[in-house]
Protein backbone atom coordinates (compact mmCIF):
# COMPACT_ATOMS: atom_id res chain seq x y z
CA UNK A 1 0.00 0.00 0.00
CA UNK A 2 0.97 3.27 -0.81
CA UNK A 3 2.52 5.42 2.45
CA UNK A 4 -0.41 7.20 3.94
CA UNK A 5 1.09 11.30 4.11
CA UNK A 6 -2.00 12.07 6.25
CA UNK A 7 -3.01 12.19 10.08
CA UNK A 8 -1.39 9.59 11.96
CA UNK A 9 -4.20 6.45 11.53
CA UNK A 10 -3.35 4.43 8.06
CA UNK A 11 -6.81 4.29 5.65
CA UNK A 12 -8.70 1.35 6.16
CA UNK A 13 -12.12 0.45 7.44
CA UNK A 14 -10.97 0.90 10.99
CA UNK A 15 -11.09 5.15 11.46
CA UNK A 16 -11.40 4.82 15.40
CA UNK A 17 -7.78 6.07 15.76
CA UNK A 18 -8.81 8.93 13.74
CA UNK A 19 -12.24 9.15 15.65
CA UNK A 20 -10.65 8.91 19.23
CA UNK A 21 -8.41 11.66 18.33
CA UNK A 22 -10.30 14.07 16.66
CA UNK A 23 -13.29 13.71 19.69
CA UNK A 24 -10.82 14.40 21.86
CA UNK A 25 -8.84 17.40 20.13
CA UNK A 26 -12.86 19.14 19.11
CA UNK A 27 -13.31 18.61 15.04
CA UNK A 28 -12.98 21.33 13.36
CA UNK A 29 -16.02 24.36 12.99
CA UNK A 30 -16.66 25.92 9.32
CA UNK A 31 -17.93 28.98 9.64
CA UNK A 32 -19.60 30.39 6.22
CA UNK A 33 -22.65 30.38 4.42
CA UNK A 34 -23.94 27.56 2.80
CA UNK A 35 -22.56 27.64 -0.40
CA UNK A 36 -19.00 26.99 -1.77
CA UNK A 37 -17.27 30.56 -1.97
CA UNK A 38 -13.38 30.41 -0.28
CA UNK A 39 -14.52 27.71 2.34
CA UNK A 40 -14.57 25.21 -0.25
CA UNK A 41 -11.38 24.94 -0.80
CA UNK A 42 -10.50 24.21 3.05
CA UNK A 43 -13.86 21.71 2.76
CA UNK A 44 -11.64 19.65 -0.17
CA UNK A 45 -8.67 19.64 1.77
CA UNK A 46 -9.62 18.40 5.36
CA UNK A 47 -11.53 15.88 3.18
CA UNK A 48 -8.85 14.98 1.38
CA UNK A 49 -6.70 14.88 4.55
CA UNK A 50 -9.60 12.69 6.47
CA UNK A 51 -10.53 15.34 8.81
CA UNK A 52 -14.18 15.35 9.99
CA UNK A 53 -15.65 18.97 10.50
CA UNK A 54 -18.86 20.65 11.74
CA UNK A 55 -20.33 23.40 10.02
CA UNK A 56 -22.17 26.40 11.32
CA UNK A 57 -23.89 28.03 8.05
CA UNK A 58 -24.80 31.79 8.05
CA UNK A 59 -27.82 31.78 6.76
CA UNK A 60 -29.79 35.61 7.95
CA UNK A 61 -28.23 38.91 8.37
CA UNK A 62 -28.68 38.02 12.65
CA UNK A 63 -26.47 35.54 12.21
CA UNK A 64 -24.29 37.16 10.23
CA UNK A 65 -24.46 40.46 12.61
CA UNK A 66 -24.06 38.54 16.05
CA UNK A 67 -20.69 36.37 14.23
CA UNK A 68 -19.28 39.73 13.94
CA UNK A 69 -20.67 41.72 17.14
CA UNK A 70 -19.14 38.50 19.35
CA UNK A 71 -15.83 39.57 18.26
CA UNK A 72 -15.04 36.26 16.87
CA UNK A 73 -14.05 37.23 12.91
CA UNK A 74 -10.00 39.00 12.74
CA UNK A 75 -10.42 41.31 10.55
CA UNK A 76 -15.11 41.15 10.30
CA UNK A 77 -14.52 38.42 7.20
CA UNK A 78 -15.32 35.13 6.57
CA UNK A 79 -14.10 31.79 6.07
CA UNK A 80 -13.47 31.25 9.75
CA UNK A 81 -12.38 28.17 10.90
CA UNK A 82 -12.37 27.04 15.28
CA UNK A 83 -9.33 24.83 15.10
CA UNK A 84 -7.20 23.91 17.57
CA UNK A 85 -8.20 25.85 20.03
CA UNK A 86 -8.09 28.90 17.44
CA UNK A 87 -10.41 31.28 15.55
CA UNK A 88 -8.50 31.34 12.14
CA UNK A 89 -9.27 33.67 9.50
CA UNK A 90 -7.96 34.26 5.63
CA UNK A 91 -8.48 31.48 3.79
CA UNK A 92 -4.86 30.68 2.90
CA UNK A 93 -3.52 30.94 6.35
CA UNK A 94 -6.30 28.18 7.22
CA UNK A 95 -5.48 26.49 4.33
CA UNK A 96 -1.01 26.29 5.31
CA UNK A 97 -1.89 25.41 8.87
CA UNK A 98 -4.23 22.63 8.03
CA UNK A 99 -1.68 21.64 5.30
CA UNK A 100 1.36 21.02 7.47
CA UNK A 101 -0.35 20.03 10.18
CA UNK A 102 -1.51 16.92 7.99
CA UNK A 103 1.74 16.52 6.50
CA UNK A 104 0.35 17.94 2.99
CA UNK A 105 2.86 20.56 2.73
CA UNK A 106 6.12 19.27 1.19
CA UNK A 107 9.30 18.24 2.77
CA UNK A 108 11.28 21.74 2.74
CA UNK A 109 11.00 25.34 1.74
CA UNK A 110 11.84 24.63 -1.35
CA UNK A 111 9.31 22.10 -2.01
CA UNK A 112 6.72 24.25 -0.48
CA UNK A 113 7.70 27.35 -2.94
CA UNK A 114 6.59 25.01 -5.65
CA UNK A 115 3.90 24.25 -3.72
CA UNK A 116 3.04 27.78 -3.26
CA UNK A 117 3.59 28.94 -6.36
CA UNK A 118 0.87 26.12 -7.99
CA UNK A 119 -1.73 26.69 -5.55
CA UNK A 120 -1.61 30.08 -6.28
CA UNK A 121 -1.92 30.14 -9.70
CA UNK A 122 -4.83 27.35 -9.37
CA UNK A 123 -6.26 30.31 -6.41
CA UNK A 124 -6.68 33.17 -9.61
CA UNK A 125 -8.23 30.88 -11.81
CA UNK A 126 -10.68 29.39 -8.69
CA UNK A 127 -10.83 32.88 -7.80
CA UNK A 128 -12.69 33.91 -11.10
CA UNK A 129 -15.06 30.87 -11.13
CA UNK A 130 -16.27 31.22 -7.23
CA UNK A 131 -16.94 34.91 -8.12
CA UNK A 132 -19.15 34.09 -11.44
CA UNK A 133 -22.39 33.36 -9.29
CA UNK A 134 -22.47 37.37 -8.00
CA UNK A 135 -21.62 38.88 -11.96
CA UNK A 136 -24.35 41.07 -13.28
CA UNK A 137 -25.87 39.09 -16.37
CA UNK A 138 -25.11 41.10 -18.94
CA UNK A 139 -21.22 40.74 -18.07
CA UNK A 140 -21.29 37.10 -17.34
CA UNK A 141 -20.99 35.48 -20.90
CA UNK A 142 -17.41 37.77 -21.21
CA UNK A 143 -16.37 36.25 -18.12
CA UNK A 144 -17.52 33.06 -19.05
CA UNK A 145 -15.71 33.21 -21.77
CA UNK A 146 -12.46 34.85 -20.27
CA UNK A 147 -12.35 31.49 -17.55
CA UNK A 148 -12.29 29.48 -20.30
CA UNK A 149 -9.61 31.17 -22.26
CA UNK A 150 -7.09 31.32 -19.40
CA UNK A 151 -7.88 27.57 -18.50
CA UNK A 152 -6.88 26.37 -21.46
CA UNK A 153 -4.34 28.97 -22.65
CA UNK A 154 -2.60 30.59 -19.24
CA UNK A 155 -3.01 27.02 -16.18
CA UNK A 156 -3.67 24.09 -17.64
CA UNK A 157 -1.12 24.09 -19.97
CA UNK A 158 1.32 24.40 -17.28
CA UNK A 159 0.27 21.74 -14.81
CA UNK A 160 0.08 19.14 -17.86
CA UNK A 161 3.40 20.37 -18.23
CA UNK A 162 4.83 20.02 -14.80
CA UNK A 163 3.52 16.20 -14.98
CA UNK A 164 4.99 15.47 -18.11
CA UNK A 165 8.38 16.77 -17.01
CA UNK A 166 8.70 14.47 -14.37
CA UNK A 167 6.07 11.47 -15.28
CA UNK A 168 4.91 11.20 -11.61
CA UNK A 169 1.64 10.95 -10.06
CA UNK A 170 1.67 14.44 -7.93
CA UNK A 171 2.70 17.24 -9.04
CA UNK A 172 5.70 18.25 -6.18
CA UNK A 173 7.72 15.87 -4.71
CA UNK A 174 6.54 12.40 -5.66
CA UNK A 175 3.85 12.77 -2.49
CA UNK A 176 0.37 14.15 -2.26
CA UNK A 177 0.70 17.75 -1.11
CA UNK A 178 -2.29 20.60 -1.30
CA UNK A 179 -1.59 21.25 -4.68
CA UNK A 180 -2.64 17.92 -6.31
CA UNK A 181 -5.86 18.67 -3.86
CA UNK A 182 -6.29 22.30 -5.37
CA UNK A 183 -5.91 21.29 -8.98
CA UNK A 184 -8.36 17.98 -8.24
CA UNK A 185 -11.12 20.54 -7.25
CA UNK A 186 -10.26 23.08 -9.90
CA UNK A 187 -9.99 20.55 -12.87
CA UNK A 188 -13.97 19.64 -11.30
CA UNK A 189 -15.13 23.08 -11.44
CA UNK A 190 -13.70 23.32 -14.93
CA UNK A 191 -15.57 20.38 -16.17
CA UNK A 192 -18.50 21.51 -14.85
CA UNK A 193 -18.23 24.61 -16.64
CA UNK A 194 -17.62 22.79 -19.99
CA UNK A 195 -15.93 19.20 -20.01
CA UNK A 196 -14.21 19.73 -23.50
CA UNK A 197 -11.88 22.06 -22.07
CA UNK A 198 -9.97 19.07 -20.78
CA UNK A 199 -9.83 17.59 -23.94
CA UNK A 200 -5.92 18.50 -24.40
CA UNK A 201 -4.34 17.31 -21.41
CA UNK A 202 -4.80 13.61 -20.84
CA UNK A 203 -2.50 14.13 -17.66
CA UNK A 204 -4.38 16.03 -15.83
CA UNK A 205 -7.78 14.07 -16.83
CA UNK A 206 -5.30 11.24 -15.18
CA UNK A 207 -4.49 13.20 -12.07
CA UNK A 208 -8.04 13.56 -11.30
CA UNK A 209 -8.61 9.76 -10.93
CA UNK A 210 -5.51 8.78 -9.38
CA UNK A 211 -4.68 11.17 -7.32
CA UNK A 212 -7.47 11.38 -4.47
CA UNK A 213 -8.50 7.79 -5.23
CA UNK A 214 -5.12 6.38 -4.53
CA UNK A 215 -4.14 8.23 -1.76
CA UNK A 216 -8.13 8.11 0.09
CA UNK A 217 -8.06 4.75 -1.42
CA UNK A 218 -10.55 3.03 1.62
CA UNK A 219 -12.86 6.19 0.64
CA UNK A 220 -15.26 5.78 -2.10
CA UNK A 221 -15.28 8.34 -4.38
CA UNK A 222 -18.88 9.82 -3.01
CA UNK A 223 -17.31 9.82 0.35
CA UNK A 224 -14.88 13.39 -1.13
CA UNK A 225 -18.27 15.23 -1.47
CA UNK A 226 -19.13 14.96 2.00
CA UNK A 227 -19.54 18.64 3.12
CA UNK A 228 -18.67 20.01 -0.44
CA UNK A 229 -21.16 22.11 -1.60
CA UNK A 230 -22.73 21.73 -5.09
CA UNK A 231 -22.94 23.80 -8.35
CA UNK A 232 -24.71 27.39 -8.01
CA UNK A 233 -25.18 26.80 -4.37
CA UNK A 234 -23.84 30.11 -3.57
CA UNK A 235 -26.49 31.90 -5.91
CA UNK A 236 -29.63 30.12 -3.80
CA UNK A 237 -28.75 31.41 -0.39
CA UNK A 238 -31.37 33.88 0.34
CA UNK A 239 -28.86 36.44 2.53
CA UNK A 240 -25.67 37.87 0.76
CA UNK A 241 -24.00 40.40 2.66
CA UNK A 242 -23.00 43.63 0.88
CA UNK A 243 -19.26 43.27 1.12
CA UNK A 244 -19.95 40.13 -0.77
CA UNK A 245 -21.71 40.72 -3.54
CA UNK A 246 -19.63 43.92 -4.18
CA UNK A 247 -16.78 41.57 -4.67
CA UNK A 248 -18.43 39.97 -7.99
CA UNK B 1 30.09 32.90 -2.94
CA UNK B 2 26.09 33.00 -3.35
CA UNK B 3 24.24 35.05 -5.76
CA UNK B 4 21.99 37.69 -5.29
CA UNK B 5 18.57 37.25 -5.85
CA UNK B 6 17.60 38.86 -8.78
CA UNK B 7 14.04 40.64 -8.79
CA UNK B 8 12.27 41.01 -12.07
CA UNK B 9 9.68 43.48 -12.13
CA UNK B 10 8.59 47.37 -12.87
CA UNK B 11 9.95 50.45 -11.68
CA UNK B 12 7.62 50.66 -8.77
CA UNK B 13 5.96 49.24 -6.27
CA UNK B 14 3.22 47.17 -7.40
CA UNK B 15 3.06 43.40 -6.01
CA UNK B 16 7.00 43.73 -5.81
CA UNK B 17 7.38 45.88 -2.96
CA UNK B 18 6.49 43.87 -0.17
CA UNK B 19 9.18 41.36 -1.52
CA UNK B 20 11.29 44.59 -1.73
CA UNK B 21 10.48 45.19 1.73
CA UNK B 22 11.59 41.45 3.08
CA UNK B 23 14.84 40.91 1.73
CA UNK B 24 16.13 44.55 2.96
CA UNK B 25 14.72 43.82 6.69
CA UNK B 26 16.50 40.38 6.79
CA UNK B 27 19.76 42.12 5.44
CA UNK B 28 19.92 40.94 1.90
CA UNK B 29 21.24 42.38 -0.63
CA UNK B 30 19.20 41.82 -4.06
CA UNK B 31 19.47 42.83 -7.79
CA UNK B 32 16.63 44.60 -9.83
CA UNK B 33 15.69 43.98 -13.49
CA UNK B 34 13.21 46.53 -14.75
CA UNK B 35 10.68 45.77 -17.29
CA UNK B 36 10.26 48.77 -19.05
CA UNK B 37 9.23 47.77 -22.56
CA UNK B 38 7.13 44.92 -24.17
CA UNK B 39 9.87 43.27 -26.03
CA UNK B 40 11.73 42.91 -22.71
CA UNK B 41 8.45 41.14 -21.62
CA UNK B 42 7.96 38.94 -24.29
CA UNK B 43 11.15 37.90 -23.69
CA UNK B 44 11.04 36.65 -20.41
CA UNK B 45 7.75 34.72 -21.92
CA UNK B 46 9.37 33.11 -24.48
CA UNK B 47 12.10 31.81 -22.45
CA UNK B 48 9.82 30.19 -20.46
CA UNK B 49 10.57 32.02 -16.71
CA UNK B 50 7.48 33.18 -16.19
CA UNK B 51 5.37 30.25 -14.70
CA UNK B 52 1.63 31.70 -15.55
CA UNK B 53 3.29 34.58 -17.83
CA UNK B 54 3.14 37.08 -15.19
CA UNK B 55 5.53 39.26 -12.82
CA UNK B 56 6.56 39.24 -9.93
CA UNK B 57 9.21 37.11 -10.66
CA UNK B 58 12.31 36.68 -8.34
CA UNK B 59 15.33 33.92 -9.50
CA UNK B 60 16.63 32.79 -5.87
CA UNK B 61 18.41 29.70 -4.88
CA UNK B 62 18.17 28.21 -8.08
CA UNK B 63 14.47 28.46 -8.87
CA UNK B 64 12.27 30.51 -10.59
CA UNK B 65 10.06 31.84 -8.51
CA UNK B 66 6.15 33.57 -9.38
CA UNK B 67 3.37 34.41 -7.11
CA UNK B 68 4.16 36.77 -4.93
CA UNK B 69 2.30 35.30 -1.81
CA UNK B 70 4.96 32.17 -2.33
CA UNK B 71 8.03 34.02 -2.88
CA UNK B 72 7.22 36.13 0.53
CA UNK B 73 6.68 32.58 2.30
CA UNK B 74 9.95 31.22 1.00
CA UNK B 75 12.03 34.48 2.07
CA UNK B 76 9.87 34.61 5.72
CA UNK B 77 11.11 30.52 5.97
CA UNK B 78 14.19 31.03 4.90
CA UNK B 79 14.96 34.08 6.83
CA UNK B 80 13.76 32.88 9.98
CA UNK B 81 11.24 35.40 10.32
CA UNK B 82 8.33 33.54 10.12
CA UNK B 83 7.91 32.21 13.80
CA UNK B 84 9.26 29.48 15.94
CA UNK B 85 5.85 26.70 15.35
CA UNK B 86 2.65 26.03 13.33
CA UNK B 87 0.55 28.32 15.76
CA UNK B 88 3.35 31.25 15.60
CA UNK B 89 3.13 30.42 11.40
CA UNK B 90 -0.34 30.36 10.91
CA UNK B 91 -0.77 33.99 13.15
CA UNK B 92 1.59 35.64 10.68
CA UNK B 93 -0.10 34.46 7.79
CA UNK B 94 -3.13 35.64 9.11
CA UNK B 95 -1.79 39.39 9.79
CA UNK B 96 0.17 39.03 6.64
CA UNK B 97 -2.85 38.08 4.34
CA UNK B 98 -4.67 40.79 6.03
CA UNK B 99 -2.06 43.70 5.23
CA UNK B 100 -1.46 42.14 2.00
CA UNK B 101 -5.02 42.40 0.99
CA UNK B 102 -4.95 46.27 2.10
CA UNK B 103 -1.40 47.44 0.40
CA UNK B 104 -2.89 45.45 -2.50
CA UNK B 105 -6.11 47.84 -3.01
CA UNK B 106 -3.88 50.42 -2.73
CA UNK B 107 -1.59 48.94 -6.25
CA UNK B 108 -4.56 48.49 -7.65
CA UNK B 109 -6.16 51.83 -7.35
CA UNK B 110 -3.24 53.31 -9.37
CA UNK B 111 -5.25 51.87 -12.87
CA UNK B 112 -8.73 53.41 -11.73
CA UNK B 113 -10.25 56.51 -13.51
CA UNK B 114 -9.82 59.33 -11.65
CA UNK B 115 -12.94 59.41 -9.48
CA UNK B 116 -12.71 55.68 -9.11
CA UNK B 117 -9.51 55.60 -7.78
CA UNK B 118 -10.60 58.09 -5.23
CA UNK B 119 -12.93 56.35 -3.99
CA UNK B 120 -11.04 53.33 -3.68
CA UNK B 121 -8.40 55.56 -1.81
CA UNK B 122 -10.86 56.41 0.49
CA UNK B 123 -12.32 52.98 1.50
CA UNK B 124 -8.52 52.05 1.90
CA UNK B 125 -7.98 54.52 4.74
CA UNK B 126 -11.55 53.70 5.96
CA UNK B 127 -10.42 50.23 6.22
CA UNK B 128 -7.19 50.93 7.96
CA UNK B 129 -9.21 52.51 10.54
CA UNK B 130 -11.65 50.92 11.03
CA UNK B 131 -10.91 46.72 10.50
CA UNK B 132 -7.15 46.53 10.13
CA UNK B 133 -5.47 49.10 12.53
CA UNK B 134 -8.11 48.58 15.61
CA UNK B 135 -7.05 44.91 15.18
CA UNK B 136 -3.14 45.25 15.28
CA UNK B 137 -3.63 48.13 17.98
CA UNK B 138 -5.66 45.68 20.55
CA UNK B 139 -2.81 42.73 19.53
CA UNK B 140 -0.17 44.49 20.67
CA UNK B 141 -2.32 46.06 23.86
CA UNK B 142 -2.79 42.54 24.59
CA UNK B 143 0.64 40.84 24.95
CA UNK B 144 2.23 44.01 25.49
CA UNK B 145 5.21 43.01 23.92
CA UNK B 146 7.54 45.03 20.98
CA UNK B 147 6.84 42.60 18.30
CA UNK B 148 3.19 41.40 16.87
CA UNK B 149 4.08 37.46 17.16
CA UNK B 150 6.47 35.40 19.85
CA UNK B 151 7.72 38.54 21.09
CA UNK B 152 10.35 37.80 17.92
CA UNK B 153 10.87 40.14 15.02
CA UNK B 154 9.21 38.78 11.75
CA UNK B 155 7.44 39.21 8.50
CA UNK B 156 4.04 40.27 10.10
CA UNK B 157 5.85 43.32 11.33
CA UNK B 158 7.80 44.05 8.54
CA UNK B 159 4.40 44.03 6.42
CA UNK B 160 2.59 46.17 9.33
CA UNK B 161 5.18 49.02 8.87
CA UNK B 162 4.74 49.25 5.40
CA UNK B 163 1.01 49.12 5.72
CA UNK B 164 1.42 52.05 8.07
CA UNK B 165 3.11 53.77 5.71
CA UNK B 166 1.31 53.39 2.88
CA UNK B 167 -1.90 54.38 4.39
CA UNK B 168 0.24 57.28 6.26
CA UNK B 169 0.63 58.36 2.69
CA UNK B 170 -3.14 58.59 2.28
CA UNK B 171 -3.63 60.35 4.88
CA UNK B 172 -1.35 61.69 7.62
CA UNK B 173 -3.76 62.06 10.44
CA UNK B 174 -4.24 57.77 10.51
CA UNK B 175 -1.83 56.89 13.00
CA UNK B 176 -2.79 59.81 16.44
CA UNK B 177 -5.53 57.35 17.27
CA UNK B 178 -3.55 53.60 17.69
CA UNK B 179 -0.92 55.12 20.61
CA UNK B 180 0.25 51.27 20.45
CA UNK B 181 0.71 51.07 16.59
CA UNK B 182 2.68 54.87 16.53
CA UNK B 183 5.35 53.94 19.04
CA UNK B 184 5.60 50.62 17.02
CA UNK B 185 6.25 51.95 13.91
CA UNK B 186 9.10 53.81 15.62
CA UNK B 187 10.16 51.09 16.72
CA UNK B 188 9.95 49.04 13.59
CA UNK B 189 11.71 51.64 11.69
CA UNK B 190 14.43 52.08 14.04
CA UNK B 191 15.59 48.35 13.31
CA UNK B 192 19.15 49.32 11.31
CA UNK B 193 17.95 47.28 8.12
CA UNK B 194 14.93 48.95 7.78
CA UNK B 195 16.45 52.22 8.55
CA UNK B 196 18.71 51.87 6.24
CA UNK B 197 15.90 50.63 3.25
CA UNK B 198 13.54 54.15 4.71
CA UNK B 199 16.60 56.32 3.95
CA UNK B 200 16.75 58.02 0.28
CA UNK B 201 18.76 56.01 -2.25
CA UNK B 202 17.79 52.55 -1.33
CA UNK B 203 15.51 50.15 -3.76
CA UNK B 204 12.49 51.27 -2.37
CA UNK B 205 9.95 52.68 -4.26
CA UNK B 206 8.11 55.60 -5.03
CA UNK B 207 3.90 55.57 -4.47
CA UNK B 208 2.87 54.75 -8.37
CA UNK B 209 2.19 57.96 -10.75
CA UNK B 210 1.02 58.23 -13.92
CA UNK B 211 4.49 56.97 -15.89
CA UNK B 212 4.61 54.09 -13.73
CA UNK B 213 1.07 53.23 -14.84
CA UNK B 214 1.68 54.04 -18.34
CA UNK B 215 4.41 51.80 -18.88
CA UNK B 216 2.68 48.84 -16.87
CA UNK B 217 -0.43 49.61 -19.44
CA UNK B 218 1.53 49.14 -22.38
CA UNK B 219 3.53 46.28 -21.44
CA UNK B 220 0.84 44.30 -20.57
CA UNK B 221 -1.66 45.54 -22.92
CA UNK B 222 -4.73 47.02 -21.06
Amino acid sequence: MRGWHGAAAPPGRDTSVRTLETTMAGKPKLHYFNGRGRMESIRWLLAAAGVEFEEKFIETPEDWDKLRSDGHLMFQQVPMVEIDGMKMVQTRAILNYIATKYNLYGKDIKERALIDMYTEGIADLSEMIIVLPLCPPDQKEAKIALIKERTTDRYLPVFEKVLKSHGQDYLVGNRLSKADIHLVELLYYVEEIDPSLLANFPLLKVISLTAIRREGSHLPPQDLTFGLKPHNCLFSIPFCPPELAARG
Amino acid sequence: MATKPKLFYFRGRGRMESIRWLLAAAGVEFEEEFIETTEQYEKLLKDGRLLFGQVPMVEIDGMVLTQTRAILSYLAAKYDLYGKDLKETVRINMYTDGTLDLMLMIAVAAFKPPAEKEESLALVVKRAKTRYFPVFEKILKDHGEDFLVGNKFSWADIQLLEAILMVEELDASVLPEFPLLKAFKTRISNIPTIKKFLQPGSQRKPPPDSHYVEVVRSVLHF
